[in-house]
């Protein structure tokens, strides 16, 4: 088992959630998230001043999934968050060891 | 004019003087609610709301005779009718206004005094005890206002000097942008100074009842329903308007983008620089006003307020205060006889002498306003205290000040 973390933007989060749904990934966790790149944010300027925001708003989406699923799913993300501009976000793959259902407790894939 | 009720000149005044409530709440508020940061919205908006109330109670216990009674010396009004008490049952006519009756000439004036007041919470939000501004509202307008407004518009030294301040570029602008200068040194800077409006689109609102307002202020500072009336108005529209088009174009020629905020301040200093001047100049000088305000203002509040390192949050000098010197001089000049014929005019008409006078009163006021403003605020500090303690500036002061806030998350 995987969990795909992936950082979008907000404005993508409708678009991922349909084409996940498309493909059959239905569950996921959603957090409204501050982040930066690289790039160190965007400046602003106010009466004759420039500011550094170097915290954008971005959303952060959680998925746990089987292992064989994680390319699909992977592939689906990045068609549907991509504007090919800076600021698209990224996505992170780690290793799941275990997973509990609380309402029956059920353990491993068949809890995801 | 003869002492003759006029019901057109009458009802003209109660609509300007609801214009010119509606600039300071939720006009002001407004402007400075949405530029400060979301955790001091409330404390922010309450600054003006609080002043208005109490510049009203005082006003009619004892300010109005103090800045508009029988003269002493030049300096101050007589308090004869504490309580305003017999002028509403005596009914009579005002002596400033012949054809208007003298309550509704006082209640006129009590919405500058409340909107002058109000002007300075600009500079020392997101930092200054809720507290220590209940002191400082009614110390400052019975200290500093009451006399200015009594020596330029009361019959005091300035206004016998013949001085030419329409509608308040001494008394309402220079006076409130000095104080909050001086103000602002005692305060301190905040631990987060920079510029991040939280809400912009407030401050669109605010802009939008500060111009609509603005009519009763300058147009009803005509004193009735008159060719000078209108006159006004246009004047002030268009010095307005201009001055929004000159700070959009410094905004272009000095970062790079034509800024919202930007076309409001410009708007707001156009405004505030043909004030002193509305009643006695015409289009030409208006947009000359307009756009020379904008400009000294941009590179005031860009370029002095960091080389100085003053933390005038709002840019309360740096708009107002500057706009208020740059229009009493540009009174001084632009004034003619042609529009106003109660006057002699300025430097162009031929009254060079005018421009001296002005140029007097910028300086008289702009002194007394901040030395008197300093020891108030001196006293307060040793008292009351003027700062925030800093966990409650850096949590926000809605929370922490009124255990209320403007948002849920």
């Amino acid at each position: 088992m995987k969990k795909i973390m992936t950082i979008i933007r907000p404005d993508k989060l409708e678009d991922v959630k349909q084409a996940l749904e498309d493909i059959g990934c239905l569950g996921m966790t959603v957090k409204e998230v501050k982040g930066r790149g690289i790039q160190l944010g965007i400046t602003e300027s106010y009466r004759g001043k420039d500011y550094k925001v170097d915290l954008l708003p971005k959303t952060q989406v959680e998925i746990v999934a089987p292992a064989e699923d994680v390319e699909a799913i992977v592939d689906t993300i990045v068609k549907s968050a991509q504007t090919g501009c800076i600021g698209d976000g990224k996505i992170f793959i780690s290793p799941v060891e275990d997973v509990v259902r609380i309402r029956t407790g059920e353990r491993g894939k068949k809890a995801i | 004019m003869d002492p003759i009720f006029s019901s057109g000149d009458t009802a003209w005044m109660l609509i300007s003087t609801a214009l010119v409530i509606l600039m300071t709440i939720p006009g002001l508020a407004l402007f400075y609610g949405g530029l400060i940061r979301r955790e001091n919205v409330l404390n922010t908006l309450f600054l003006s709301f609080i002043t208005f109330s109490i510049v009203s109670v005082l006003w009619f216990i004892y300010g109005y005779d103090l800045a508009f009674g029988a003269d002493i010396w030049g300096v101050l009004g007589t308090l004869t009718n504490p309580f305003f008490n017999g002028v509403l049952e005596s009914g009579t006519l005002s002596s400033y206004a012949p054809t208007i009756p003298e309550g509704l000439y006082a209640v006129f004036q009590m919405t500058f005094a409340a909107i002058t007041v109000a002007l300075i919470s600009g500079a020392i939000v997101e930092r200054m005890k809720f507290s220590a501004w209940l002191a400082f509202v009614p110390l400052w307008l019975t200290m500093v206002y009451l006399p200015i407004a009594h020596w330029v518009w009361g019959g005091g030294w300035l206004f016998q000097m013949g001085v030419l301040d329409f509608a308040g570029g001494i008394v309402v602008h220079l006076s409130s942008g000095i104080g909050a200068l001086a103000l602002v040194l005692l305060v301190g800077i905040r631990k987060n100074a920079r510029l991040l409006p939280h809400h912009l689109g407030y401050s669109v609102i605010g802009t939008g009842l500060l111009w609509f307002g603005w009519f009763g202020f300058n147009a009803g500072s005509a004193l009735g329903a008159t060719n000078l009336a209108v006159s006004a108005m246009i004047v002030t529209n268009t010095s307005a308007a201009m001055g929004m088009l000159a700070w959009v174009l410094m905004d272009k020629l000095n970062t790079g983008k034509p800024t919202l905020l930007g076309a409001l301040s410009g708007a707001v200093a156009g405004l505030a620089t043909i004030t002193p001047a509305a009643g006695y100049v015409n289009i030409t000088s208006a947009l000359i006003i307009g756009f020379m305000s904008s400009v000294i203002c941009y590179y005031a509040v860009s370029h002095l307020k960091p080389l100085i390192g003053y933390d005038d949050a709002l840019d309360v000098f740096g708009i107002h205060g500057m706009s208020g010197i740059i229009g009493t001089l540009a009174a001084g000049i632009f004034a003619t006889p042609l529009i106003n014929s109660a006057i002699k005019g300025g430097l162009i008409a031929g009254n060079p002498a005018q421009l001296g006078i002005q140029l007097l009163a910028v300086v008289v006021v702009g002194l007394y306003s901040f030395v008197a403003t300093y020891i108030i605020g001196k006293v307060i500090d040793r008292t009351i205290g003027l700062r925030v303690e800093e966990d409650h500036e850096v949590q926000g002061l809605d929370l922490n000040l009124h255990e209320e806030s403007g948002y849920r998350p």
